[in-house]
């Protein structure tokens, strides 16, 4: 009894708290639905049409889309092709980030020279320097292959060649990441207490190795996480550098799935089987992000 | 067992001299305190024994072999870290074990998961397993040994740096405030640990600390160090009663010794005491007598009662304020009382202009 109108007030309370908290997350709440779900439930819908861009008229079709999408052979290439990507860059821009980090780390003088050089591509959009690369690359003109021919190499045609294509590609995709790693890396290595390294010394891990192992790389673990997380995803979005240098192709040989998704939805208006390989490209995004939230929460915190 | 000696070491940070040319003798099995304010050097001094930085000129020998160009795990020290520096990441057994596997263990047997597959490793991991154990036992910590540091109190955690320091036996113990982070019933525990730690292990310990309670209690001698100067090494009955610099006098003793110009004397200053001198009394070996009786006069400014003692500050006026212990049987006295104060010349300590102890002759002497 006397517990029922000890909890009358504080609810009632709580309920004018509870409208005023719904209503000071509305705003957000709208823009969310607009920007966010609304969108992505539309294309869910439209996956289900055959729906050109433009078009009066649409029909629903039941699976006939994905049906399309799974027997297109060029569909599993992008796809293959998008996982290789990530497969390369993420491990190439963690190691590459990490050492000119601990570099860095090493040799303070240069510090400030090497922030303003590796920071860059991450500065600059992606699509302008694409073209200054698309310009080295250039097989008889290009820097690269001059560089190459110098020492008796005869290069290849970088972007127009199937064996190196996407190959190229990962590399352009790790130069411009692995300032942005390194940055994550030269601030996590900077939280590393002095002292760690001082007992490691006097157990007797004083090595370069012996230090990585027994302090920096534990230490670094959780940034480690994070670049890792932020990199595969702006892995999976790869889009401009494809775009501007290679289209996806020779022969699909570095088509991915964004640049798929761009092709068939903007030049072929195929928009109903854009619409479904959106579908599967969320899909992958959203188990990457579940899984990866999964990692990070379960990460050893280090106090 | 090693005897330490510190020949005139000199370290400087570009412009900034940390240490002007130390030189201490550190003898075998002796528990030696490095006292002084914060700043001073102590940190750099134990950190350039423990081979962790490098002297600018000067040298440190080990039982007469110089040390000066060894790295650290070559010099046979153990150090415990003011914030205990334990591994995060590894298991409390992992900690201790780890002085111990990268000595034993070739690089070989120590690569990760592989390592284990090494032959001989596993006969080498049953000798580790069994010496931490031992040390754990001894430390009382067997039951942490599969936590990690994070789940561990600070008291807890100091044990371990203990254990990781002590597990292989070394020869010098050097510890840099290793009680600083503790609340302040811990820390009287711990002292009594550490110091039956040092009289189980009988080896050289070099403590830092800038608590004299701890110098006090817990060392054989105490070296008081000033801005990168050594002042005096001492006993630390040796630094309270006969101290050699006015500065160490001030430090050593809570409250702080009484100091006062010796022209403010009226009477009763040592002969030998020059015009420009200072003269110093502790607040126990004065005593409060009747107005204009005794050698200092004043005022009573504050009365505080701890008890077991009275402080009594008095203010003298031009020559400032002075703390006289008494005993609480004494008559009361009241904030504003006029009084004097009298002391003996066989409790006072003289100083020159320079704060140096000037002694009277015959003692010198005898
Ligand atoms: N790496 C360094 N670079 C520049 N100056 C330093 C460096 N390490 C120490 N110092 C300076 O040297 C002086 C002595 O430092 P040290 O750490 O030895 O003092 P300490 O006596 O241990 O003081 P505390 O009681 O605060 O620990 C300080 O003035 C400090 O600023
Ligand atoms: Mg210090």
């Amino acid at each position: 009894m006397s517990t029922k109108t000890a909890s009358a007030r504080p609810a009632k309370r709580l309920g004018r708290e509870e409208r005023l908290a719904y209503g000071a997350i509305f705003p957000a709440t709208l823009l969310l639905i607009a920007l966010l779900f609304a969108p992505a439930l539309a294309v869910a819908v439209v996956a289900l049409t055959d729906w050109q861009l433009g078009a009066t008229t649409l029909h629903f079709v039941g699976l006939e889309n994905f049906k399309a999408l799974f027997a297109d052979p060029v569909f599993w290439t992008a796809l293959k092709n998008t996982f290789l990507y990530v497969l390369i860059v993420v491990p190439g821009t963690v190691v590459l980030g990490l050492i000119v980090a601990l570099l860095i780390e090493a040799s303070p003088r240069l510090r400030g020279f090497y922030r303003a050089v590796h920071f860059l591509p991450v500065m600059s959009t992606m699509s302008a320097m694409a073209i200054v690369w698309g310009t080295m690359l250039h097989p008889t003109i290009g820097l690269v292959n001059r560089v190459l021919a110098s020492i008796g190499i005869a290069g290849p045609n970088w972007l127009r060649d199937e064996q190196t294509a996407l190959l190229t590609l990962a590399v352009i995709g790790i130069w411009q990441g692995f300032g942005f790693a390194m940055v994550l890396f030269v601030s996590g290595l900077k939280s590393i207490p002095q002292e760690l390294y001082d007992a490691a010394a006097i157990d007797g891990a004083d090595s370069i190795f012996e230090r990585l192992r027994t302090v920096t790389l534990p230490m670094l673990g959780p940034v480690m996480m994070f670049v890792i997380v932020l990199t595969a995803c702006r892995c999976f979005e790869v889009f401009d550098s494809v775009s501007v240098l290679t289209q996806g192709g020779p022969n699909y040989a570095s088509e991915v799935l964004l640049h798929r998704l761009y092709t068939e939805s903007f030049n072929y208006l195929r928009t109903g089987y854009g619409a479904a390989l959106t579908v599967i490209y969320l899909t992958i995004i959203v188990c990457l992000t579940l899984g990866q939230t999964r990692i990070m929460e379960r990460r050893v915190h280090y106090t | 067992m090693a005897n330490i000696h510190l020949d005139t070491i000199a370290k400087g940070y570009g412009e900034t001299a940390v240490l002007k040319g130390v030189s201490i003798d550190i003898r075998d099995g002796e528990f030696l305190t490095l006292i002084g304010p914060s700043g001073c050097g102590k940190s750099t001094l134990l950190r350039i024994i423990a081979g962790l930085e490098t002297q600018d000129s000067g040298s440190i020998a080990v039982d007469g072999d110089i040390i000066d160009g060894k790295r650290p795990k070559e010099r046979d020290v153990a150090m415990v870290f003011q914030s205990y520096a334990l591994y995060p990441h590894y298991t409390i057994y992992d900690n201790i074990a780890l002085p111990l596997r990268t000595r034993r263990l070739s690089n070989a047997q120590r690569f990760p998961l592989l390592g284990s597959l090494v032959p001989g490793r596993q006969t080498i991991e049953v000798g580790i397993r069994q010496e931490v154990g031992n040390v754990a036992e001894m430390l009382g910590i067997s039951h942490l040994l599969d936590r990690k540091p994070g789940q561990l109190s600070g008291g807890q955690r100091q044990r371990v740096a203990l254990g990781r320091a002590m597990v292989r036996h070394p020869k010098i113990f050097l510890m840099d405030e290793p009680l600083s982070n503790l609340d302040a019933k811990l820390r009287v525990q711990m002292r009594a640990e550490i110091v039956d730690l040092h009289r189980r292990l009988g080896v050289t310990f070099v403590y830092v600390t800038h608590d004299q309670a701890e110098a006090m209690t817990m060392s054989d001698r105490v070296a008081v160090m000033i801005g990168g100067d050594v002042l005096q090494i001492a006993p630390a009955e040796e630094l309270y009663r006969n101290p050699d610099d006015i500065r160490v006098a001030e430090m050593i003793g809570s409250p702080k010794i009484n100091v006062v110009a010796r022209k403010h004397w009226r009477i009763g200053a040592p002969q030998f005491a020059l015009p420009d001198s200072q003269i110093a009394f502790r607040p126990e070996s004065a005593t409060i007598a009747a107005p204009s009786g005794g050698m200092l006069e004043g005022n009573v400014a504050g009365i505080e009662n701890l008890g077991a003692d009275i402080f009594v500050k008095v203010e003298l006026g031009d020559a400032g304020p002075m703390v006289v212990r008494r005993a609480p049987g004494e008559r009361r006295l009241e904030i504003g009382e006029s009084v004097s104060v009298i002391t003996d010349a066989a409790h006072m300590l003289v100083f020159d202009a320079a704060g140096k102890r000037v002694r009277p002759v015959e003692r010198i002497a005898a």
